[in-house]
């Protein structure tokens, strides 16, 4: 069985000082999102504009991408259908075979982290370039991403200094971000020029038009698709938008969402491929129609992969991206993974103590912290909840399912524990008081202070009784 | 005359039994009739938000037979609120009297605010106060506008503890950051839920709170079990406490 979230939530906060400056340097983030947001009168409009029309795109999904591929066809580029992630790795690589290309730069994509492509292709001796600067950070360290828009927030510039010093053999000891900037761009810009193909996400497909949009703040994907005539995009099904009017919106909400800028640095538009070269487009389903088919996720599908919902999780922002143990992480992270295999990240939907705060700061309305219970109703339903919860609700649902068993423990208890010994209360088998103190017991409940109230001291004018629903 | 009736959830009636009374001091002091229905336990909440639906489905059904008869059912805590007000529909939808239940459950503040509609209260409470935004009130009952969502600025427990005189808000860094209790996450998720904690305590610390207080008690359980294993010189209050005038 992988680890739970918990366990390796646990190893990260050891180190309790990085674990508060990965809060806080999110916190920034999302602090930045804020004052973005903010900056927008019709910012709540947007947020229920960008919902209405994925939702609508997803009611009329399979007519929409009919569409995009006539239309993408017509421009001129090659549209690929893949089931699942294997098609897609397959795909993949037979167009760059075909092409004789043994040396690859991508751009960001999630999908292709998703369909694990690197190790893919790698292993049929094509060398990948990941070109976006953070996502080339945790390649090097081979490593995946620990956030989906900020792929190596997780490091210091200190150990980003190290990393560069052992693979770029940059200064000992340097840590300038500009220094060190400047020697990843060196270093990629040979790769840029020696690359043989360029493959992107894509971030907006328009059925409309058949063009596709991809937003970066590096310009890396242009730079990966400018000198190769070979620039495969791929591409989840649910990327599609219906008409090149609706980008505005999502535009708007995107880079604010993210990283509280206006817009991201680069939205590059791709309407079929440049002249003299190929653009292949791969449409990738991987268990998407199947969260479609269910009414309770089918908004996590709204999901434009913002990041927004990470940098407000307080507890994504504690725990790091990496004890998810999953693609994406973070909330949104949390529902689609259990989709996939739900006895693999059992533990996800539980890695949030349902605050809600990743529901309200969604541009695109989806209601992540209902849906995370959802899950976790599922996963008790798939018997696939630890024995400790499944039992002790069993014996929650006992005791206070039963009226004199429920008052009798609260007496126990009251009675017993603040006559126990320190160690017998605090120790291992008691997580609550590892880091806290359990609550100073009272001598009498609630209940039973109410009742002697009653008793030594009628008061006429109060109606107070518990006459009422006795058992 | 209309009759509320009281919840005061299970771990509330065994564990913090003053505020209880001071919620029940409080309405009646307001001039309403309140009893409290004693068969009543624990609103499945546990279980529900464990995942343990069919377990939480019995209690459900126990909570709207003893509180059926009611005007209003009134508790001082928005997270057994809300999972009256929104979890239930899971577990009673459809059955009698289910629509009426939602429709007439507040959480304390928001019955004082929404019902009563008071405007001033006898208290005097002359602290610095650090006022915990619990979650579960903040975006389920939506009782106060939250950081993330643009519009109008506004608090129902804010509005009711200004009434009282001498109070002093301090400001925190984070309005609305989650404690960490969460429920079985408290334990579960031991590491992450402790140091959301700590995080939250210090942000109150900083601000120079002598008081930190909450609409729901299982908030204000976690942090104060953290002050004290910490011997912070910060004292925890449930905002009924404060509005009743049991505590100076
Ligand atoms: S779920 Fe919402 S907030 Fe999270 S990444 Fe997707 S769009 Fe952004």
């Amino acid at each position: 069985m992988s680890p739970s979230h918990s366990t390796l939530a646990d190893g990260f906060i050891k180190d309790k000082e990085r674990a508060r400056w990965h809060d806080q340097t999110l916190w920034f983030v999302r602090h930045k999102r804020d004052l973005a947001a903010k900056s927008l009168p019709e910012w709540e409009d947007l947020r229920v504009a960008a919902s209405a029309i994925k939702m609508h795109t997803q009611q009329q999904l399979a007519d929409y991408l009919e569409l995009f591929e006539r239309q993408a066809t017509k421009l001129g580029a090659k549209v690929h259908w893949a089931a699942d992630a294997a098609e897609h790795n397959r795909i993949v690589l037979e167009i760059l075979q075909s092409h004789g290309v043994t040396r690859l730069v991508k751009s960001k994509s999630m999908l292709t982290e998703e369909c694990h492509l690197n190790p893919h292709l790698e292993k049929h001796g094509i060398e990948v370039i990941d070109s976006d600067l953070g996502e080339r950070i945790v390649q090097m360290q081979g490593m995946p991403p620990s956030h989906i828009v900020l792929p190596a927030i997780h490091l210091k510039k200190q150990d980003i200094g190290e990393l560069f010093h052992r693979e770029l053999h940059t200064e000992a000891g340097a840590s300038d971000p500009k220094y060190l900037a400047e020697a990843a761009r060196q270093h990629l810009r040979d790769k840029f020029m020696r690359a043989q193909a360029g493959l992107t996400g894509v971030n907006f497909g328009i059925a409309e038009t058949g063009g596709i949009v991809i937003c970066t703040n590096e310009g890396n994907a242009d730079l990966g698709v400018s000198l190769p005539k070979l620039h495969i995009a791929c591409m989840g099904i649910e990327k599609l938008i219906p008409r090149a009017k609706d980008l505005g919106v999502f535009l708007r909400l995107l880079a604010r969402s993210a990283t509280g800028q206006p817009i991201t640095t680069y939205s590059s538009h791709f309407h079929g491929p440049r002249a003299g070269g190929e653009l292949h487009i791969v449409l990738v389903d991987n268990g998407r129609s199947q969260i479609r088919a269910s009414s309770d996720y089918r908004r996590s599908l709204n999901c434009i992969r913002c990041g927004a919902c990470m940098n407000t999780c307080p507890v994504y922002r504690r725990s790091g991206g990496y004890s998810y143990n999953s693609t994406v992480p973070g909330p949104i992270g949390s529902i689609l993974s259990p989709a996939m295999d739900s006895a693999k990240h059992y533990s996800l939907p539980f890695a949030c103590s349902l605050c809600g705060s990743c529901t309200d700061v969604c541009p695109v309305k989806i209601d992540l912290h209902h849906q995370l219970l959802t899950w976790r109703g599922e996963i008790g339903k798939r018997n696939q909840l630890p024995l400790d919860k499944k039992y002790g609700m069993k014996l929650a649902r006992l005791v206070l399912g039963t009226s004199w068993l429920y008052r009798l423990s609260g007496w126990l208890a009251r009675k017993i524990v603040p006559r126990l010994p320190r160690w017998m209360i605090y120790n291992r088998l008691n997580p609550w008081g590892k880091q806290r103190e359990l609550p100073m017991f009272p001598a009498q409940s609630f209940r039973e202070q109410l009742k002697d109230r009653q008793q030594h001291k009628p008061q006429p004018k109060s109606q107070t009784s518990s006459s009422h629903g006795q058992s | 005359m209309p009759t509320i009736g009281l919840f005061i959830p299970c771990y509330v009636d065994q564990l913090f039994p003053k505020v209880g009374l001071a919620t029940l001091d409080l309405l009646e002091s307001l001039g309403q009739t309140v009893e409290f229905p004693a068969a009543q336990t624990c609103c499945g909440q546990p279980m529900a938000n464990t995942g343990c639906v069919n377990d939480a489905r019995p209690l459900a059904r126990r909570f709207l037979e003893i509180f059926q008869p009611y005007d209003y059912v009134v508790a001082p805590s928005g997270s057994c609120v809300a999972m009256v007000r929104h979890h239930y529909e899971e577990l009673l939808h459809g059955e009698p009297g289910f629509e009426e239940l939602k429709a007439k459950t507040f959480e304390l503040c928001e019955f004082l605010t929404d019902v009563l509609k008071i405007e001033k209260l006898p208290g005097r409470f002359p602290h610095r106060v650090g006022l915990h935004q619990s979650c579960h009130g903040l975006r389920e009952l939506r009782l106060g506008s939250c950081s993330e969502v643009m519009g109008p600025q506004f608090s129902k427990v804010k509005q009711v503890l200004q009434m009282i005189e001498g109070i002093e808000f301090v400001p925190l860094t984070r309005p609305d950051e989650c404690c960490g209790f969460g429920g079985t996450f408290a334990v579960s998720e031991e590491a992450v839920s402790c140091l959301m904690g700590e995080d939250r305590v210090a942000d109150h610390e900083q601000a120079g709170a002598e008081v930190l207080t909450a609409n729901d008690m299982s908030c204000l359980m976690h942090l104060d079990g953290i002050i004290r294993r910490q011997k912070k010189p910060i004292r925890v209050l449930h905002v009924a406490e404060i509005l009743s005038g049991s505590a100076t």
